[in-house]
């Protein structure tokens, strides 16, 4: 088997040499530098715990190399559905690490941290008028957590009327985090069925509202890359029977400047700044999560809430009905500082023309693929679309088949079996910062994949070949866990 | 718009293609009352050069820790970052890398977190670490709710030592399950033991508490652990993994579940966040512990590799039954906390721990020395005690920042019982001559 370059193995436990040193730390500048002059013996440790023994080189050589067993988008397309794979602009880290934001405590007083507020304040007020919503609290850590927030102010809006709610229903096509969040906030979810074209089945939606529930949670657009078209239907439908209804902001990177959450009816939104608003996903966090409500929930905003009187900006805890707090501080504070350098940067014209251009890519890449798999939906789709490789699997090619094959030719996977309710889905979000030249080269890989899974399949069942390693045995992993690096473990360094 | 990249001439070429004779054409699906007719009302779009000095403009109005000698604490500290740290964490392959779900393609990744999670486990004395929640406060309430999960139990007794911002966070999320929680009060600045008995039954889920505790005291765990035992209750530790270079780790006085604040690992202030919430269990709560976990397998060829695991347990496979709804975590900054944890290495950490000791209790001395301002609590303490002023704590710091010091954590906003108190915080970096300068101006302000 062709191997491109030959892997890295190491862990940084397998570099270890007693007594080698990585760091420099200062001589003790006051008396008594031994803590057993200051605290009792039993408290302390007698054994110094166990991190490897290596060297600032060490370090620095083993984590580029680990770097470069991963797929960035700063090296490969990564059309991963749902996830709005952007590139994230250099000149935001910059501006994330200045120290008057990087090294600033918490719990400075307010008037030495102006700029801080000040910037948290417009920041608010700037995802207040994108979303059309009122009001929006900064401090969810992450999508899932701006989930939490928004049906928890939910349930506090609905407790303040007298009213016991029970339910929230949700769509099939749904994000796992929808439901999980719910049930967190104390609620039965209700599954409701998609229609035939991939949107909310209405008739299946008035079956289920009652008084008994508390909320409508739905992606617009949706997981299939559709707008929900009846949406005013939708919202009309559920506010007259009482039931707030929630926007799960992922795909908002179909919709700047285009429709505003607020002004279809929807009474909370969140945002993952970490998708649309170009923060990076870090491999896998930290992210952010605003939630933008209508005025009748603002009462119940997590506390604090930055507040501006007279030019001076402040963080104002009093907030009797607040649902509480979701961190120990004010939000992903570094992320909200990427997030606004980017709506500066791009204005009211960049930022419609980002979803202009994601809807415009996600499109082309729809009609190049279309003639070699099956299309999940009708019609144009907005910033991503779904196809299905059924066609492939009867072959004997699956989704996950494809998207191994993917990453051998150079480029990351869709997202594959999501949403739920389309057989060997393949989920492809381009974003607007890919070029023509780069959609067409992955559109002919995916063309010579089908070509493969037609003629010589073995190519593609045995991706991929090119990486460090191999397909890797998931079963094995979950059957006998092995979650920490042991000196014995087998195949364990040399 | 640099961010693009079609050309006119490319988005005319693939409107062609799709059939479409423009982008309006595309979203028609959106009906036109739901279209906003006007520009979004925002600032217009500025250069990159106007950028930067508009952003330099706000930072500047704020007083970071290079501007005044930081001795604030409360769950963010200045701790020093070795300069490797911000340069490997922003190389693109680890910073625009998505969750590792495609694991062949993110072996980085997947690597750079089992050296995390084997990192908490060893520092913490546990069994399993999981790859990162969003903060100390987020990650206690998580184990609030895996303990309500795990023992069927209703009411969490939490000491008035945990950090109260983590109460809070716990209490938010504890609303819909229906989790009670129930403080236990303190004695001189630690739990009171005897009424830590008094307060935990049978209906008890765990019992949690703070080591260091908020007031910087440290507590006696093994007897908590102990107490919670004799109901059948978990003991959950709340941490500062700076300390356990230095301090008997949690896991070897009783604890079921770790969790804690890692920002001081090599993850800037940054005004509150983004943190590194820590989470750790012994090996028989693997299979309800919230977030992801990576752990060791195999390829094809036999050849070692790492995956996500236990994915049963979450939100995208689980949905409604998940264990947590995380999804979304702080991965880079517990790979900052990986590399800073390797530079340290076996003597670093230790030595980390001496220096915060030794300077803290310096400055508790010489603090304490000043007329009318008196050491709160008896109790032992690693780099944060409280200190009782003769004036006004809120105004005191507002004095000292004329002096570039910022001199603590004012108590009054968070327990009215100590609200003449002030947190004092001191570090690896806090300079001996810092720490006279603090003592000097702490006198004139409260002379």
């Amino acid at each position: 088997m062709p191997a491109a370059r030959a892997p890295y193995e190491r862990l940084i436990f397998e570099l270890s040499a007693p007594g080698r040193l990585g760091h420099s730390l200062p001589a003790c500048d006051v008396p008594d530098p031994d803590p057993a002059a200051h605290l009792p013996k039993e408290l302390l440790r007698a054994d110094p715990p166990g991190l490897p023994e290596v060297s600032e080189v060490d370090v620095v050589r083993h984590y580029s190399r680990l770097s470069q067993l991963n797929y960035g988008v700063d090296t490969n397309f990564y059309p991963l559905g749902s996830c709005t794979m952007k590139y994230n602009p250099k000149i935001n880290e910059d501006m994330a690490r200045l120290a008057g934001f990087a090294r600033l405590h918490p719990l400075t007083p307010d008037d030495a941290a102006q700029g801080a507020l000040r910037l948290m304040w417009e920041l608010a007020r700037d995802l207040a008028e994108i979303s059309g919503m009122d009001h929006v609290s900064l401090q969810p850590a992450a999508g899932a957590q701006g989930e939490l927030a928004g049906v928890l102010m939910i349930r506090a809006y609905h407790l303040a009327r007298g009213e016991r709610r029970k339910k929230v229903l949700i769509p099939d096509s749904a994000h796992g985090t929808n439901p999980a969040s719910t049930a967190i906030a104390g609620y039965a979810v209700v599954q409701l069925r998609s229609d035939e074209s991939g949107e909310v089945d209405l008739a299946d939606l008035e079956r289920n509202l009652d008084e008994d529930v508390a909320a409508f949670m739905i992606t617009q657009p949706n997981t299939l890359g559709l707008f929900e078209s009846r949406i005013h239907q939708i919202t009309e439908l559920c506010h007259a029977k009482g039931v707030q209804v929630y926007m799960d902001g992922a795909n908002f990177n179909a919709i700047l400047g285009l429709t505003r959450p607020g002004d279809l009816g929807f009474d909370v939104c969140h945002f993952n700044l970490h998708k649309t608003f170009t923060t990076p996903h870090g491999g896998g966090g930290p992210g952010a999560g605003p939630v933008g409500v209508k005025a009748h929930l603002y009462p119940f905003l997590p506390a604090p809430v930055v507040v501006e009187r007279d030019g001076r900006y402040a963080l104002d805890g009093k907030r009797p009905q607040s649902i509480g707090k979701l961190q120990a501080f004010w939000g992903n504070f570094g992320m909200l500082v990427r997030a606004y350098a980017y709506i500066r940067t791009m204005g009211p014209d960049g930022l419609r023309a980002v979803s202009e251009n994601a809807v415009l890519n996600a499109n082309y890449v729809l009609r190049r693929l279309e003639g070699d798999y099956e299309r999940a939906t009708q019609g144009p789709c907005m910033h991503e679309c779904v196809v299905s490789a059924r066609r492939q699997k009867r072959q004997g090619v699956s989704a996950m088949d494809i998207a191994k094959r993917l990453l051998d030719l150079g480029f990351y996977a869709p997202t594959t079996y999501f949403p739920l309710i389309v057989e060997e889905a393949l989920m492809i979000e381009p974003t607007e910062t890919e070029s023509k030249e780069t959609l067409d080269a992955f559109c002919d890989a995916m063309a010579r994949i089908a070509e493969e899974a037609r003629s010589s399949p073995a190519a593609v069942l045995e991706a991929p070949v090119t990486l460090p390693v191999r397909r890797l045995d998931q079963a094995l992993a979950a059957r006998r866990p092995r979650l920490t690096w042991t000196p014995t473990a087998p195949g364990a360094g040399p | 718009m640099r961010y693009i990249s079609n050309t006119k001439a490319q988005q005319r070429e693939m409107l062609g293609v799709i059939g479409a004779g423009s982008i309006e054409d595309l979203l028609v699906r959106i009906p036109p009352k739901a279209r906003l007719g006007r520009p979004l009302d925002l600032p217009p779009a500025m250069a990159e050069m106007d950028l930067v000095r508009h952003l330099a403009g706000l930072a500047r109005a704020n007083a970071s820790a290079d501007d005044v000698a930081c001795f604030a604490g409360a769950g963010s500290y200045d701790h020093a970052v070795p300069s490797p740290v911000n340069h490997l964490i922003s190389r693109g392959e680890f910073f625009t890398a998505y969750t590792p779900y495609q694991p062949e393609a993110s072996q980085g990744t997947l690597r750079s977190i089992f050296e995390y999670q084997t990192m908490i486990a060893e520092l913490t004395g546990m069994d399993v670490a999981n790859a990162s929640l969003y903060d100390g406060g987020s990650a206690l309430a998580e184990a609030a709710l895996m303990a309500h999960a795990a023992t069927g139990r209703e009411t969490v007794v939490v000491s008035r030592g945990v950090h109260p911002l983590y109460r809070q966070v716990a209490e938010t999320y504890g609303e819909g399950p229906g989790l009670r929680l129930r403080a236990a009060p303190l004695g001189e600045g630690v739990t009171d033991l005897g009424a830590l008995r008094k307060a935990v039954s049978t209906a008890t889920a765990a019992v949690v508490v703070q080591y260091p505790n908020f007031f910087g005291c440290l507590e006696d765990v093994a007897a908590a652990a102990e107490i919670a035992h004799g109901a059948g209750a978990l003991l959950v530790v709340v941490v500062d993994p700076m300390s356990l270079g230095v301090l008997v780790p949690p896991g070897r006085l009783g604890a079921d579940i770790v969790v804690g604040e890692g920002q001081g690992l090599g993850v800037p202030m940054s005004y509150g966040g983004p943190n590194l919430g820590v989470f750790a269990a012994r090996q028989e709560l693997v299979r309800r512990m919230p977030g992801r976990l990576v752990g060791e397998t195999v390829d094809l060829e036999g050849r070692r590799g790492f995956v996500l695991t236990l994915q049963t347990r979450e939100q995208h496979i689980r949905r409604e039954k998940a264990t947590s709804n995380i999804c979304t975590n702080v991965a880079l900054c517990a790979l900052m906390a990986t590399i800073a944890m390797a530079l340290l290495g076996r003597q670093g950490l230790r030595r980390v721990g001496e220096l915060c000791v030794a300077k803290a209790h310096y400055a508790a001395a010489r603090l304490g020395a000043v007329p009318g301002v008196r050491l709160r609590f008896p109790a032992p303490f690693f780099k944060e005690f409280t200190l009782q002023l003769p004036r006004a704590p809120e105004r005191v710091v507002k004095r000292l920042l004329r002096d570039r010091i910022l001199a603590g954590v004012p108590l009054k906003g968070f327990d009215r019982a100590y609200r003449d108190c002030l947190l004092v915080a001191v570090t690896e970096k806090r300079t001996r001559e810092e720490i006279d300068a603090f003592a000097a101006a702490l006198g004139r302000a409260v002379a």
